[in-house]
């Protein structure tokens, strides 16, 4: 780690999202870590823990759930926020869960509206959060590649990208009146390669799934869709068939494609991915909506 | 990284343990409009093959739509994000792309050449160590290559690469390279801080690769190396690391999970810490030693509280660390740890040069908030020595500061902080000036000098010493330590 004075690439990112979540925890009231559970939140609870160390992170876990996350997902998400030793809140939007909400039945448009973007500003506007820590990169998709560390919002969680804070040095403004926050991305400089090389070398739990296992999956627009409970309509689920697969990111199970793989282990999933041709994204169904949809949801206020 | 498929493919442990010691080069792209700035870093992403098929094939659906090559692949829609900025066709913002060799991972700010937007291209520079500046071969220096020069020069960017591009369209001449590397040459001179620089020149075709991966044959009279070769072998050490005793170490947090714990956590801006080592506290003044340095680490619960911590016996910029001291004293947030033999100067009175970023213009005697390494404070400027006119690089008198406008300037602040000139720490040295009604940043700022006199009222210990003064505070440091006595010399 330490050689002749320099710090490797990693090391270099882990002691600049250390220094975001320090400056972070120093000057705002009331933060929380907004945990997706996928492998970048696995990494950012990874940062929070060393940045607080010998001290558990200072702040609550939340997630959004909207109740059509994989089950594996959810184990994994209790069991570790009792092992790190920090408070988890759980939001679900209630209107969903009123008109009984289902990708398969609304879309993936209206299901991600309702259960993600809605999800987020409700439980937003409950706890009052002043800070808010999100797993995202600038790698991961156009936009993002601009947004600032420290993302300011207004009062009604809307992100204006024409008016964003100049962010220079490591000095980040965190200054903002009641009502506003920030959404803070301390993986902003990561990426892809870089998350799994760290889970690789600090050996960081993630989510049995993106290993490679004997799964049940429906093709749905060529798409590969895993059969995870019975809320499958009945016609999809007749169609299942094993096949060995895993997945690149996590979200919704009935809008996460799997993809057919041999990796059971970090170095091979790694490996996969060096030789790889496709992005992450896109396995993504909610990303191809339409042309530059991740931009307009994140205006609405998406992560 | 292509040419490392066969690794990958056959041992990727192997692989793997050579891609865990890579370095890191931050950069900063600077050209107009049209020096094919997208272009050239759609080429280096695209030729580290850094593209996936699916991204690809996205751009090669809108080169059709948008594109301005005629429907070939236009490699400047892959780094032009936002919708709206791909309808008019330019940048308007701070982008950051990434890629990597097997030598280094590159952090590239993208920041566009228009004029209104200089505030950009600072961002971008702040946290860059080198700078690429395109030249439209056929145009050759413009008044915008002097302006991105001084202002990449001035936020203290290391390495300039001056890109000669589009030298297809010039037939590869040798002698339109050469006159532009003259013209050049002659704005050195004007460029800020530009003896700490160094200056490489490279004709290359963004467009078609020339000596941007590869050595092109088209240029057999470039002796030199391609673009990114030169990424991957330019100097990156960290100038501060060296100078062990330049210790600089602002406090960001208090760790305090129980009363047995007191951690200082922080990021090192410069030099290095062993356990040990006798620290200031600054602005009190006070010294101790550090008990501990500890690093980040993951707590194993089963053994908590009495779990023996990861420590180590000496760190060194820019690790992210947390300090114990020997003795209790009056830490917080703000403050700055140093070690005690090398001692920034501490005064409420800054000479600084301003790089103003806000439509709201900057005004004599208004107070603002200025946030400096972990420590917010009020301030107002004094006086305004000159703006610079970075097209021309004269220096003008004016009374308030503008949008873009750069100029020197005198700083007060309402309470002394420790500070260290920009040219010897970019991290202890700059601050942002930040509006106290809105909450917006206005500008940035970077330290050329700390006054002494206003030092001399404040620091209490700071008076000339006798020589016999000095020989009895050695004498009661040696013998009897355990009174603590401050090193005075």
């Amino acid at each position: 780690m330490i050689n002749e004075k320099r710090l490797t690439h990693l090391k270099q990112l882990e002691a600049e999202s250390i220094h975001i979540m320090r400056e972070v925890v120093a000057e705002f009231e009331n933060p929380a870590m907004l945990y997706s559970i996928g492998k970048d939140s696995s990494v950012m609870l990874h940062l929070a823990q060393k940045a607080f160390y010998p001290a558990p992170p200072p702040f609550p876990l939340v997630h959004v759930d909207t109740m059509w996350k994989f089950r594996e997902m959810i184990d994994f998400r209790d069991r570790r926020a009792k092992e790190v030793g920090m408070d988890l809140i759980i939001h679900v939007n209630p209107n969903g869960i009123d008109m009984n909400i289902s990708p398969f039945e609304h879309g993936s448009a209206l299901h991600t509206d309702i259960m993600k973007t809605e999800g987020l500003k409700q439980m937003l506007d409950i706890y009052k959060f002043d800070a808010v820590f999100g797993g995202a990169r600038r790698d991961e998709e156009k936009s993002r590649a601009k947004e600032r560390i420290y993302s300011f919002r207004d009062k009604f969680h809307r992100w204006d990208p024409k008016n964003q804070r100049p962010e220079l040095w490591n000095i980040y403004n965190g200054r903002h009146h009641q009502g506003e926050s920030i959404r803070v991305f301390p993986l902003s400089n990561w990426t892809e390669l870089d998350i799994w090389q760290y889970i690789y070398l600090e050996q960081i739990p993630i989510v049995p799934l993106y290993f490679a296992a004997k799964r049940p999956v429906v093709e749905m627009g060529g798409t590969l869709i895993m059969v995870d409970d019975e809320r499958m309509p009945e016609e999809l689920r007749k169609t299942a068939k094993d096949k060995v697969v895993r997945f690149r990111t996590l979200g919704c199970y009935p809008l996460t494609g799997a993809i057919e793989s041999k990796a059971t282990t970090l170095s091979e999933i790694i490996q996969e991915m060096l030789l790889t041709t496709t992005s992450e994204r896109q396995g993504r169904l909610i990303d191809t909506d339409s042309a530059g949809s991740m931009e307009k949801k994140k205006i609405e206020g998406y992560f | 990284m292509h040419h490392q498929k066969n690794l990958i493919a056959t041992d990727i442990e192997t692989y793997l343990k050579q891609h865990e010691n890579k370095g890191l080069l931050r950069l900063i792209t600077c050209g107009s409009v049209d020096d094919g700035k997208s272009t050239l870093i759609g080429r280096l992403l695209y030729d580290s093959k850094m593209i996936f098929e699916d991204q690809l094939l996205a751009i090669e659906k809108d080169s059709k739509k948008v594109g301005t090559q005629g429907g070939e692949l236009d490699l400047a829609l892959l780094v032009d994000g936002l919708q709206s900025e791909r309808e008019q066709g330019i940048t308007i913002d701070v982008a950051y792309r990434f890629f990597s060799t097997d030598k280094r991972k590159f952090i590239i700010a993208d920041t566009p050449g228009h004029e209104q937007y200089t505030r950009n291209m600072a961002t971008g520079a702040s946290t860059a160590d080198l700078a690429i500046v395109l030249i439209d071969a056929r145009q050759g220096v413009l008044t915008q290559t002097r302006r991105h020069s001084y202002i990449v020069s001035l936020l203290g960017i290391r390495h300039m690469v001056v890109a000669i591009n589009k030298m297809d369209l010039v037939d590869f001449s040798q002698e339109r390279f050469e006159d532009i590397k003259r013209d050049y040459e002659q704005l050195i001179p004007s460029l800020p801080n530009h003896e700490r620089i160094s200056f490489e020149y490279l004709p290359i075709s963004a467009l078609n690769g020339d000596n941007v991966v590869y050595l092109s044959s088209n240029t057999p009279w470039y002796k030199g190396i391609a673009l990114m070769e030169l990424l991957d072998t330019v100097d990156i050490e960290q100038p501060n690391n060296t100078d062990e005793g330049k210790f600089r170490f602002p406090v960001q947090y208090v760790n305090r999970p129980h009363l047995d714990f007191r951690g200082f956590s922080g990021t090192i801006a410069a030099g290095s810490i062993k356990t040990g080592d006798e620290i200031t506290i600054l602005p009190s003044g006070k010294t101790t030693r550090i008990k501990s340095i500890i690093l980040p680490g993951i707590s194993d619960r089963v053994v908590c509280g009495k779990e023996e911590l990861l420590t180590a016996k000496e760190a060194f910029a820019p690790m992210a660390i947390t300090l114990t001291t020997e003795d209790e004293v009056d830490i917080s947030r703000g403050d700055m740890i140093v070690r005690s033999d090398h001692l920034p100067r501490v005064s409420n009175s800054l000479k600084v040069m301003m790089v103003w970023m806000s439509d709201v213009p900057m005004k004599l005697t208004e107070s603002y908030y200025i946030k400096s390494a972990t420590t917010v404070l009020k301030g107002s400027f004094d006086h305004i020595n000159y703006k610079v006119d970075v097209n021309t690089y004269e220096r003008l008198q004016v009374n308030e500061l503008h949008l873009n406008d750069i100029a020197s300037c005198k700083l007060v602040l309402n309470r002394p902080i420790a500070a260290d000139p920009y040219t010897i720490n970019r991290y202890t040295g700059s601050f942002i000036v930040i509006d106290r009604m809105t909450n917006n940043t206005l500008g940035a700022g970077m330290i050329i000098d700390v006054s002494r006199r206003e030092q001399d009222s404040l620091m209490s210990n700071q008076r000339e010493y006798t020589q016999a003064e000095i020989e009895l505070n050695a004498y009661i440091r040696k013998h009897y330590p355990e009174w603590k006595c401050i090193n005075i010399s």
